[in-house]
């Protein structure tokens, strides 16, 4: 599978969003995990949120999954607002994370079946086969998910993503635990999803080549704030950093010198 | 098929596709009830023949079992397909779909109503055909017993679900004694008359006491007690009602404070 590198395809700015995030806050008690946080992912647009463990992205992508009510501001989701048309909107989204498995005690096809009726996928079956072959989990039909290695639920996770074809897909981390090879696969995979679909993608991962190479856009989120915004590939050099996985360690040790640097320019 | 349907029966299916994979999950629907019923069957039985009266106490008692067994195990059948979401760690799978909270409660009401059944054929397969229990004794009015148990199982069921959301997976317990804990209070082998009168006011809080109370008067020949079952159906109604709404509630605080996203943890802030 070949995909035009993020930096060689159209800006995605141009284009409809599909998601935006305006002015979103969480407190808690004891602390803002996510503070005054704004942004579009548009049609096509695969988005990176960044930023060191605790940074608040995970908060962010389960304010827009809806499964964490806002402090205050507003998400839609291709039209739809989030908090007053939650079903419409979530019809148009779906995900894959690491720390959301689905149920070991079920087969993979038994899962696909059932979450494509929760998410109400026309023509289900052929749909079931479509994603089964696309994420190479034919043999796996039959097995129980809870069996998988973690690379595997990796991707049986990643199909459940892709079943109801969403205008938004929020993946946390979608990478973590493959190897090189078929992550390589996966990233191939989605891309050719967000380049050929009216699909916006939300991608985290801490890894930095990743990302430089996935994404067409980033935010740098650190203590709840969007420091830095841009093209994964220019952005080191704007900071004077070599690489991104530069920007990112002077972005977790280092906030304040990042946005004061940033305020200078 | 309408899209709220078609999810309430994933969540049918998916208890279907556990149940059909895991004996360790159909032996309980039926074993627990199978024993109750032998066990009170040869206790009526033992009554029956030392008894120096005309009462019999297989309608008064064994089918006082029956119908409170058939309103724990539809209380069970919530709790334990709810408790399928908390083993398997699916919160955040099945709330950040599309489904809402009123049709993920239908999906346990469906479930409980198909897991319960099996019990309760089991049950009145057993009563009549070992130890005699005609169901006809109760005449028409069984109809209105079954209804009410049914909606106060659900409501307890849905009771028991909303406590395991609001204070964790270890919260589990509390919901196993939830039926031991009301049944002095339902009168289910004995009159409302029989409890103290500061007692017999909570009774008539609960919808049991009147199916109890109506079952005995029909046994005794003494007429249909259908004033009094109407109070209990609308009780029954009320606290189905109620603990949906507390049930909602606790969700929305849940979903407020993160508790959904990372329930594993066990916070109960």
């Amino acid at each position: 599978m070949t995909e035009p590198h993020p930096s060689e395809s159209a800006a995605p700015a141009d284009r409809a969003p599909i998601l935006a995030v305006c002015h979103l806050r969480k407190q808690y008690p004891t602390t803002v995990a996510v503070d005054d946080v704004s942004f579009v992912v548009s049609t096509h647009e695969i988005l990176g949120l960044l930023g060191p463990n605790g940074a608040g992205k995970t908060t962010t992508i389960n304010m827009i999954l809806g499964v964490l009510e806002p402090t205050s501001g507003a998400i839609t989701i291709d039209g739809c607002s989030l908090a007053r048309q939650r079903r419409q909107a979530l019809e148009k989204t779906n995900f894959a994370a690491v720390y959301a498995p689905l149920p070991g005690n079920l087969t993979v096809a038994q899962n696909l079946r059932i979450f494509g009726m929760l998410y109400c996928v026309r023509g289900l079956s052929e749909r079931i086969e479509a994603v089964l072959t696309e994420f190479d989990l034919l043999r796996f039909r039959n097995t129980k998910c809870g069996v998988l290695s973690s690379g595997e639920q990796t991707r049986v996770a990643l199909a459940k993503a892709m079943l109801n074809q969403p205008r938004l897909l929020l993946l946390d981390e979608p990478t973590a635990s493959l190897d090189p090879a078929t992550a390589r696969e996966i990233r191939a995979t989605i891309q050719n999803f967000a380049a050929r679909t009216d699909v916006g993608v939300l991608w985290t991962s801490h890894n930095m080549v990743e990302v430089a190479d996935v994404c067409h856009r980033v935010l740098f989120l650190s203590r709840g704030k969007i420091l830095l915004e841009g093209d994964p590939r220019a952005l080191p050099a704007t900071h004077g950093r070599d690489t991104l996985e530069d920007l990112f360690v002077a972005v977790a040790r280092e906030p304040l010198t990042i946005r004061r640097t940033e305020d200078e320019a | 098929m309408p899209r709220t349907l078609r999810r309430t029966s994933a969540l049918l299916l998916r208890q279907y596709y556990l149940l059909r994979g895991s004996p360790t999950r159909v032996v309980p629907l039926f074993s627990w009830v199978a024993i109750d019923i032998i066990l009170w069957g040869f206790i009526t039985r033992y009554l029956n023949s030392v008894s120096t009266g005309h009462v019999n106490f297989v309608p008064a008692m064994l089918g006082a079992v029956l119908l409170w067994d058939f309103m724990a195990r539809v209380m069970q059948g919530i709790t334990t397909a709810f408790l399928e979401d908390v083993w398997s760690r699916n919160f955040l799978n099945l709330f950040a779909s599309p489904l809402s909270v009123s049709e993920y409660l239908g999906g346990l009401v469906l479930s409980s109503i198909c897991t319960s059944a099996i019990g309760l054929v089991v049950m009145v397969v057993l009563a009549t055909a070992v130890f005699g229990l005609s169901f006809f004794v109760y005449g028409i009015m069984l109809a209105a017993f079954l209804l009410v148990l049914f909606l106060f199982g659900i409501s307890l069921g849905i009771f028991g679900c909303a406590l395991v959301l609001r204070f964790g997976p270890a919260a589990e317990w509390f919901i196993w004694p939830i039926p031991a804990f009301i049944s002095p209070l339902a009168c289910v082998f004995y009159p409302l008359a029989t409890l103290p009168r500061w007692l017999q006011f909570i009774a008539r809080l609960i919808p049991p006491s009147y199916v109890f109370e109506g079952m005995r008067t029909v046994l005794a020949h003494r007429g249909v007690a259908g004033t009094s079952l109407a109070i209990g159906s609308v009780l029954a109604l009320a606290y189905l009602l109620l603990m949906a709404w507390a049930f909602t509630g606790v969700y929305r605080h849940a979903v407020r404070t993160g508790l959904i996203a990372r329930y594993s943890a066990e916070t109960v802030n």
